[in-house]
């Protein structure tokens, strides 16, 4: 059985400027995957090439064993490749519900949507219950909270249905309350779906006991479980290394 | 899947959502007004009048959906609206002409009927091409166009650019179309003499409900998924991509039902007003149209009809008493509603809760 997700060799160059270098990067079913590494080590970049955001000046993408280079955004979704953003971008001028019924209703015939929406369908209901959004679902989403948000972006991804999750600092900016109910989400989205989650805070990862893979300056630098990955030099010397600089920084201004 | 954070669970069972009576109500109550109240009230001049005002109401109403509704400021509308009016005027004037050939044609020494006229002699299918070709164009147009990920201010130069060069088209095939002077000087329509009286109260309330049957269907599409889904598009087209919709068709879809709409406006404007010519349809009036809209209010349907409506009287009021002001104070209104009412008229009745 091939991996669900295959990237091969793939570079991105912008300007002259590479921002991916040579990287290769298999997730396999079921697998609950964390991608780490500095500010502007190429994360964002490597979900972008997988969801066809951004494309790749060399290398392939795979999944599920067919290369899908030349598909396009959207398509892509309907593949089962579903992502949310860094910044989440909610349409804050539909309430909660209609944020998750349109995300879950992509399948549709295009006819079939000139219907009014009549009540809650399973998948909503489910991302509601998943995401704990249920008593605002009345509200529209430009209320909700930056922690909310990230919520809603989740259970729009739930909704999909997708094969593949890939999550873009989803805790970036939450309360230490916030992320730890995110943490609970994740545990629980990935029992049952395969996930990227992009995170820059080598902390969050401890309560993981799962695959990461380390990105630094567009290159992978190693990918093992939580532990291998803290141990190693290299990784200590690209996180250290850059707090040491940063406590220099701060004591110089 | 569980519940794992501590919110109580959602009951699955359709949640029954209380149904809205006043907006159903307001349009009733404007549907008396405009089919019983009007026609008793106006005498025949003035009940013309509003039939061309409701004639530009149904383009305010697509310029509605696609604008407010979809945000692709569309700047040609006026495209659409003459080839629904040429598609009507061709065979009306046909249709006056009986055998031989009609009368602009005549005066610029045109010796035989173009081929392009010849089936616009058949009624049906004269009235088909005012939905086809309108539409079809809007769909090649919106086809080519928004694949590319052209809008914004790139489309709205792009419509206005049509707009032009549909009027210099029309003006320089002067045997073909009736050039400058356009196609005008009707007799019958449909058997009645179209200037009298009673043809002209017929043609006001066909347009009337012309108007209320699209507004209900544009209604019904505002509250749908696609409703939904168009707004979405409006808000953040890239993002949309990424539920897995094309923005390209939801766009392309939208901005044909536009043009359709604007096509059967000009198709009407036509026995209404008495002719249809390249000053009615170039950049300037499509323009109008777009401000009438904004200063009704675009983010809602009615608003654009209220202010196709209001626009069009205040038109006719300011250009009878003072003609030069008129251009003037337009502009004014448009910058004065953008920058301070930005929701138009019908921002300041509407309930903070309703959404577009
Ligand atoms: N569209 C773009 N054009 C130019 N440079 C970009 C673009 N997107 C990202 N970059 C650059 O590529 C590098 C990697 O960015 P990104 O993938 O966002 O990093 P990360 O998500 O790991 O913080 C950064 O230096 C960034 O400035
Ligand atoms: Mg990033």
């Amino acid at each position: 059985m091939t991996a669900l997700l295959e990237v091969r060799d793939v570079s991105v160059v912008f300007d002259g400027f590479r921002a991916l270098d040579g990287v290769d990067f298999t997730v396999d079913h079921g697998e609950l995957r964390f991608l780490i590494g500095p500010n502007g080590a190429g994360k964002t970049t490597l979900i972008d090439i997988i969801t066809g955001l951004t494309k790749p000046t060399t290398g392939t993408v795979g999944f599920d064993g067919a290369v899908i280079n030349g598909k396009r955004e959207h398509e892509r979704v309907r593949l089962g490749i579903g992502r949310t953003f860094q910044t989440s971008v909610v349409f804050e001028e539909l309430t909660v519900l209609e944020n998750l019924d349109l995300a879950a209703s992509f399948r549709r015939p295009l006819l079939s949507l000139l219907a009014r929406r009549r009540g809650v369908t399973e998948k909503v209901a489910e991302a509601l219950e998943t995401t704990g959004l249920g008593d605002l679902a009345k509200k529209k989403a430009g209320v909700l909270s930056h922690g909310q948000r990230q919520w809603l972006e989740i259970g729009m991804l739930i909704a999909q249905g997708p094969r593949l999750l890939l999550l873009d600092e989803p805790v970036a900016g939450m309360s230490a309350d916030e992320r730890a109910r995110t943490g609970d989400l994740l545990t629980e989205i990935a029992k049952d779906h395969t996930v990227i989650v992009i995170e820059h805070d080598m902390d969050f990862l401890r309560r993981y006991a799962s695959t990461v893979t380390v990105l630094h300056e567009g290159k992978l630098l190693i990918e093992g479980s939580v532990d291998e990955v803290r141990a190693d030099p290299r990784v200590q010397e690209v996180y250290l290394g850059r707090a040491r600089e940063e406590a220099a920084h701060d004591v110089v201004s | 899947m569980t519940a794992i954070l501590e919110k109580p669970p959602v009951t699955p069972a359709p949640v029954k959502e209380p149904r809205d009576w006043r907006g159903p109500a307001l349009f009733a109550l404007v549907a008396v007004i405009g089919l019983v109240v009007m026609p008793l009230v106006l005498e025949p001049f003035r009940l013309g009048l509003l039939a061309k005002y409701l004639t530009y109401a149904i383009v305010a109403l697509g310029i509605g959906l696609a604008w407010g509704q979809g945000g692709m400021l569309t700047l040609g509308q006026g495209v659409f609206f003459g080839l629904g009016g040429y598609a009507m005027g061709m065979h009306l004037k046909l249709n006056d002409a009986g055998d031989g050939l009609p009368d602009f044609m005549v005066w610029s020494g045109v010796e035989t009927l173009p081929a392009l006229w010849e089936p616009f002699r058949n009624p049906v299918f004269a009235i088909a091409m005012v939905v086809v070709v309108p539409g079809a164009v809007a769909w090649l147009l919106g086809t080519l166009v928004f694949r590319q990920r052209v809008r914004g201010a790139y489309f709205a130069i792009l419509t206005q650019a049509l707009a032009a060069a549909m009027v210099i088209l029309l003006v320089g095939q002067q045997g073909l179309t009736g050039g400058t002077n356009g196609l005008t000087n009707f007799f019958e329509f449909f058997g009645q003499d179209v200037a009298a009286d009673s043809t002209q109260r017929g043609l006001y309330f066909t347009v009337a409900i012309v108007l209320g049957v699209l507004f209900l269907g544009a209604w019904q599409l505002q509250r749908s998924r696609f409703g939904r889904l168009l707004l979405a598009v409006r808000d953040g087209e890239d993002r949309v991509r990424f539920l897995g919709y094309n923005p390209a068709t939801v766009k392309t879809i939208t901005f044909t039902l536009s043009a359709v709409m604007a096509g059967i406006a000009g198709a009407l404007f036509v026995p209404v007003v008495g002719i249809i010519s390249p000053a009615l349809l170039g950049v300037v009036p499509s323009l109008e149209l777009v401000v009438a809209v904004a200063v009704g209010g675009r983010f809602a349907l009615a608003g654009a009809v209220l202010g196709a409506v209001l626009m069009g009287y205040a038109k006719t009021y300011f250009s009878e008493e003072l003609p030069d002001a008129w251009l003037y104070l337009q502009g004014a209104l448009f910058i004065l509603v953008i920058g301070l009412a930005p929701k138009g008229i019908i921002g300041f009745f509407r309930r903070k809760d309703v959404t577009a």
